[in-house]
């Protein structure tokens, strides 16, 4: 087939991939939007399949029909709640395939040249017409090796750049995806921890990086890129396990995005344009998450990245008061009596695994007549919209799901709030207390509500390891204990 | 300060417990009552023990037995309740023989309008009683729990719209029949205080199309909050008078606005199936809003309820007490009564509000009340108070809640908000434009030494990432998870490169390719398998 033909199709897949990433401003508009990705993706892999440039399509067939049986599993076995870690591990895939291809363009490099070194030509070619034995040459190899092989110096240059910031980004992202998965998914340890020396590590494995990059690009072997691709892989493992696990839902964006830059570098190596496109479309899409996550927070891109949070800045307002208990019998009266209800959920909720029970609570509320919504904080939780998945999963109507912005003037004329499992984005020290770690971060405001209740497994500090002022308010009380044993014993007593 | 507990030597039975007592109200057609069994259980929460006159909750629905079983003593007589009551509940303010009851170190706890009842004062001041008006409970957040005005004025907004539908010869919602069409009533609510919106949530919810008025400005998110239409009055900012300065009551207007008003009413009457007015100035008669030629000019079967009746009606045909019917046949009702109307619910709501009260002066739930003069509220309601006249009070430390919400608009006048807005786009473009010199810069200083097949690249990737930028500022935030899914689905566009490669004559490059063709086929059908499940989970209720 024509390369014309192929480039075609490229431009089509290219258009629906904008058009898929577009369509998810609404959720009607959204499933829609899904097909255009899958058209997109099935016409660009057909028309690379029967274009030029590929070869030993039947292998590739079968190794796709495998891919999709595994995908297939991954996808329908997978519980809502381990979303965040299904995400982060299959941006590792990208990564490590990232890192493949970009091998591979580097092993090819290095065989055009010597076969082209063999039959006493010159690689890379000079600028100008090339020379007729360099056609018959590159007319016997792969299509591939036969695209590097016409070649000028200038391209072949930046050819390797794009090559050593490929293998070099899909690293880093391959292991930093890796750690992210196991922290969301409890194997390994969630809190920030870092091996002595700290950032100091990853800025000399960084230095060490652009070094060999360097060298690589003056003509140094193969083994400055395996050693580059090395330090890569432990600068994504050891930055990673320095965030903690609250900050994840900006780490799996900025994965994403990373994910989608190492694609575009490849794209640029390879000289294929859907690759650069769809990379690009990624990479931004990733960054503007993180961004917005960040904003959420109220923290800098770079304090998230380096982990942690920072300590107090002065001395922090003492709390006062204590924290009163409360039972489900004393729950349910309240909610009896309530007209107006807000749920606001949190990670908690996701761990015990309470959204069924959160949704039949709703759904007793509202047969009622009680209003009930929830409030959504754009961080709650370990992936960005985590919550709203979880919800949609359980059935919660997503018109009663409210973001922090449309409801946090509403909490004043609510009778009650029930906080699940969340902690620091219902925390007023972020208002009232000018010292406090997260000062100046907006928070949904509950306590400002009649009557707050918190379930929660016991009395300790949330992900940020303050204390929270909502907790001892004359207004809260605290439901504790698992948040879905506490529903289920709180559902009968709903009348 | 002063305590009851200790200041009651003469008459004590068993112990030092302070009595509350509610008698019946004398006023003829008063069916409300101070206090429930409910309330008399919370007030005995607080230490106090409580009587009752006997069937002084009768007309509420209230039993004696009911009563009893509360745990409250009946007594036979209004005098024998006097005597035996440390402090006094009551509805309406005390009449002659009911002052004359009065003693020494007793509280009572009424409505009192102490600004028309100055005689009434000078007898409780005479008596050594002290009076704690509820109807000058300051209208401050915190004390909203024991507004009586406002609980009774819920009431009353709701009963006017009951009253309406029962003189109103028609359905209030739309409807299309098998016998024809019925077109929905339109109802016009003047004046948005607490009765106003009242008024206007129950018509609206019983299907009506409901306009509603007021003088203040502010109000126009309440009422619209309500389902209702505000219906604006094309008048400049700065000539309205200032509702909040005066306690959240609309204050008198000047000719002008009120000329403007009156014909803005008078071009709607003719519309208005259902006209309800809550105008009321502090003070002072209730403004006249709705004169004879507009009654005239309404449609025969209309009804007006005027809510202000008791303080000479809002409507010039409005007779306090009475149903009139204009000569076009226009219902005009001046009921004055409308929480007697529904005694049980507003004794229930009144005798809350005075346990709160209560509370609020029972600090210790000791069963001793401690009359703070320091409190605001305390001070604020309190008429009489040791043998001195105490009203009127100074104004509240606190201002009023409706006071700073006007502030905010305030700031803003026109041209102030055209110099933000300019600023704004000025600092928008400022960014803007240096944000793509520098960006211009950098994809020009990489042309300089990068090669022509080389940019033809660059292009497609710079506006790649502008167009991602454009679009995924879009994206809902409850969609971010199902973005990170597809994204990521779509991020095994690498895919394209292994396929490309695998045809190679090294084993070795086949190989990694190959691994990278299968997991990458992982990543697409995964992605997209789980971001359909998540998406099919979205549904409206």
């Amino acid at each position: 087939m024509d390369f014309g033909f192929t480039i075609a199709a490229y431009a089509v897949a290219g258009v629906l991939f904008i058009l898929s990433l577009g369509g998810l401003s609404g959720q009607e508009s959204a499933k829609r939007a899904v097909w255009y990705g899958i058209a997109g993706m099935a016409i660009a892999v057909v028309a690379t399949l029967i274009g030029p440039g590929a070869g030993l399509w039947l292998m590739s067939l079968i190794l796709i029909a495998a891919g999709a049986g595994v995908g297939y599993q991954l996808a329908t076995k997978v519980q809502m709640t381990q979303m965040p870690e299904l995400v982060a591990i299959m941006h590792s895939l990208v990564g490590l395939a990232a890192v493949f291809v970009g091998f591979n363009a580097h092993i090819e490099l290095v065989n055009v040249a010597e076969v082209l070194g063999a039959a006493g030509l010159s690689f890379p070619q000079p600028e100008g017409p090339m020379a007729p034995p360099v056609y018959e040459l590159i007319g016997t190899l792969s299509n591939f090796a036969a695209l590097l092989a016409k070649k000028t110096a200038v391209e072949v240059g930046i050819l390797r750049v794009e090559l050593v910031l490929g293998i070099w980004i899909g690293a880093v992202t391959f292991t930093g995806s890796v750690i992210a998965y196991g922290k969301l998914a409890g194997r390994v340890n969630s809190a920030a921890k870092q091996l002595p020396g700290g950032h100091m590590l990853n800025a000399g494995a960084a230095g060490a990086s652009v070094l060999l990059a360097a060298m690589y690009l003056g003509g140094a072997g193969g083994w400055t890129l395996i050693l580059l691709t090395l330090l890569a892989l432990f600068i994504g493992y050891h930055l990673i396990m320095g965030i903690g696990g609250a900050d994840m839902p900006v780490v799996v964006s900025m994965l994403n995005s990373y994910s989608g830059w190492a694609a575009a570098a490849i794209g640029f190596s390879l000289g294929n344009d859907l690759l650069i496109v769809v990379g690009a479309l990624v990479g931004s899409s990733g960054a503007i998450l993180s961004y917005i996550m960040c904003k959420a927070m109220n923290r800098s891109f770079v304090s998230v990245i380096l982990g942690g949070f920072g300590g107090a800045k002065g001395e922090q307002q003492a709390i006062e008061g204590e924290q009163i208990a409360i039972d489900s019998d004393g729950v349910a009266a309240a909610l009896n009596e309530a007209d107006s209800v807000i749920i606001v959920p949190g990670y908690g909720m996701a761990v015990a695994q309470a959204q069924q029970a959160v949704s039949e609570l709703t759904r007793k509320l509202r047969t009622a007549g009680k209003t009930v919504r929830f409030a959504i904080h754009p961080v709650a939780g370990r992936l960005p919209g985590h919550m709203n998945v979880l919800l949609a999963e359980a059935k919660v109507p997503y018109d009663i799901v409210l973001e922090m912005d449309e409801i946090n003037e509403d909490f004043p004329n609510t009778d009650v709030v029930i906080v699940i499992g969340s902690n620091d984005i219902v925390n007023p020290a972020a208002q009232d207390d000018p010292n406090s770690p997260i000062a100046g971060m907006p928070v949904l405001e509950v306590w400002k509500a009649k009557q707050v209740f918190v379930s929660k497994r016991g009395q300790g500090t949330g992900y940020s390891g303050i204390e929270n002022p909502l907790f001892f308010k004359d207004n809260t009380r605290m439901f504790y204990g698992d948040a879905k044993k506490s529903l289920d014993e709180l559902l009968p007593k709903i009348a | 300060m002063c305590c009851y507990g200790a200041a009651r030597h003469g008459h004590v039975k068993e112990g030092m417990t302070v009595k509350i007592g509610a008698p019946k109200e004398i006023e003829p057609g008063e069916a409300r009552v101070a206090m429930t069994p409910d309330s008399a259980l919370q007030l005995q929460k607080l230490g106090y023990e409580c009587v009752i006159e006997t069937g002084a909750g009768a007309a509420a629905g209230f039993t004696d037995a009911a009563y009893q079983a509360a745990g409250v003593e009946v007594v036979k007589t209004a005098a024998a309740l006097w005597k035996a009551a440390d402090i006094v509940a009551k509805v309406r303010p005390p009449n002659a023989t009911e002052a004359k009851r009065f003693r020494e170190g007793q509280l009572l706890i009424s409505f009192f309008w102490p600004g028309q009842n100055e005689k009434l004062m000078e007898t409780a001041k005479a008596a050594g009683t002290n009076v704690i008006a509820m109807d000058m409970v300051p209208r401050i957040s915190r004390a909203q729990k024991m507004d009586a005005l406002s609980s009774m004025a819920n009431i009353a907004g709701y009963r006017a719209v009951i009253e309406a539908g029962n003189n109103f010869g028609r359905f209030f919602t739309g409807q299309v029949t098998a016998a024809g069409k019925v077109p929905p009533a339109k109802v016009l609510v003047v004046g948005a205080g607490v009765a106003g919106l009242a008024a206007i949530g129950t018509a609206t919810s019983l299907g009506a199309i409901t306009y509603a008025f007021d003088v203040r400005p502010e109000v126009a998110e309440q009422i619209e909050s309500m389902g209702a239409e505000f219906v604006f009055l094309e008048f400049s900012a700065d000539e309205l008078p200032d509702g909040a300065a005066t306690g959240g009551y609309a204050p008198p207007q000047s000719p002008e606005f009120q000329a403007k008003q009156l014909a803005k009413f008078r071009e709607i009457a003719p519309e208005m199936d259902i006209v309800i007015t809550t105008a009321l100035i502090p003070g002072r008669p209730a403004p006249l809003l709705w004169t004879k030629d507009m009654v005239a000019a309404m449609k025969p079967g209309s009804v007006i309820i005027d809510l202000a009746a008791e303080r000479g009606g809002n409507c010039e045909l409005t007779k306090a007490d009475e149903r009139v019917v204009s000569d076009n046949g226009v219902v005009i009702i001046g009921y004055t009564d409308f929480p007697s109307r529904m005694a049980a619910q507003a004794s229930t709501l009144y005798s809350t509000n005075i346990r709160h009260m209560m509370a609020d002066l029972t600090p210790g739930k000791d069963g001793s009340v401690n009359h703070n003069m320091e409190d605001d509220v305390i001070r604020g309601a309190t008429a009489v108070f040791g043998g001195e006249i105490t009203y009127p009070p100074p104004p509240p430390k606190v201002a009023a809640i409706a006071a700073q919400k006007r502030e905010k608009p305030k700031e803003l006048t026109p041209e102030e908000k055209r110099a933000a807005e300019v600023a704004a786009f000025k600092a928008q473009t400022k960014n803007q434009v240096t944000l793509l010199a520098v960006g211009g810069a950098l994809v020009l200083g990489v042309g300089l030494i990068a090669p022509a097949s080389f940019m033809q690249h660059f292009i497609v990737f710079v506006l790649s990432v502008f167009i991602g930028f454009q679009v995924i500022w879009n994206v809902a935030h409850s969609l971010h998870t199902p973005l990170m899914a597809v994204t990521n689905a779509i991020s095994s566009i690498v895919i394209l490169g292994a396929l490309m490669q695998i045809g190679s004559s090294s084993v070795l490059i086949t190989l990694l390719a190959a691994l990278g063709i299968f997991m990458a086929a992982v990543n697409i059908f995964g992605g997209f398998l789980v971001t359909r499940r998540m998406l099919a989970m979205f549904q409206k209720s």
